[in-house]
């Protein structure tokens, strides 16, 4: 569990993972696109994301796959997160996200 | 295959026969899977289900059976409002890695736009949650409220 949070604990990082939410399974040539790190930075993130179970490679004919594993997070959640607590907390989240929305 | 739409990745304190017991015997499914009971022959080309007594539960065809290494099924939702969407397909591989088994589970050929995308995301990382408690300790873990498996 330590290495998930080692792995949570940088922005770069979860910057990663937040592209994987939104568009599961990429190269790392996809996943370089746009970011303001080297190609280096983007490779030693991935891997101790690797290390973490945090984000699990797949080989797709030549291509290496990226892809986010939230199986540890769902762990953690599990460990301080009652059943019953779900729903008020997504409602909790939910309700912060609509008042803190920018008026577009 | 496709490119997969999600794979997981779990390790588990545990040996591959007990985890193939687990993924394939309902009166294991059914204390870790939140009701969800499964049965089939395991044959490749048989048909397999899962029933719950209350909720829609998919079904489909076994497709690969080589216990206790590699399974594989076709997915087919049985909620109603799911039943346009094509089938999909679960993999599940079964590695030991020294002390521990590593199991990874890929998805594919979903819907893109899918209903069952969506579940599939919230479902899969309860599910391998719950199924690695309770190898580990004998306890799933508490039943969520959502998450029909389909």
């Amino acid at each position: 569990m330590d290495d998930v949070f080692k792995a949570l604990a940088d922005g770069s990082r979860r910057s990663l993972l937040d592209r994987l939410h939104a568009r599961n399974g990429q190269t790392l040539n996809e996943l370089c696109e746009g970011l303001a790190m080297t190609r280096q930075a983007v490779t030693k993130h991935l891997a101790i994301l690797e290390a973490a179970n945090l984000v699990t490679t797949f080989r797709h004919g030549r291509e290496k796959l990226h892809y986010l594993n939230p199986v540890p997070i769902h762990q953690i959640g599990e460990r301080w997160i009652k059943k019953f607590e779900r729903g008020k907390l997504t409602a909790l989240s939910e309700l912060k996200r609509q008042l803190e929305k920018r008026d577009e | 295959m496709s490119k997969p739409e999600f794979v997981y990745v779990t390790y588990i304190e545990t040996t591959p026969e007990k985890l193939w017991h687990a993924l394939t015997d309902g009166d294991f499914t059914e204390r870790y899977w939140f009701g969800h009971r499964i049965a089939s022959d395991w044959k490749v080309g048989s048909p397999y289900r899962f029933t719950h007594p209350s909720r829609p539960s998919p079904e489909g065809k076994v497709l690969i059976s080589d216990p206790p290494k590699k399974l594989a099924y076709t997915w087919e939702a049985c909620a109603e409002e799911l039943k346009e969407e094509r089938t999909s397909r679960v993999t599940f591989d079964i590695e030991p890695r020294g002390k521990v088994v590593k199991l990874t589970v890929t998805h594919d050929n979903l819907d893109e736009r899918g209903k069952t995308l969506r579940g599939i995301s919230e479902g899969w990382p309860m599910v391998l949650a719950s199924l690695k408690s309770f190898l580990e300790t004998g306890h799933p873990l508490p039943a969520e409220i959502k998450s029909d498996a389909a």
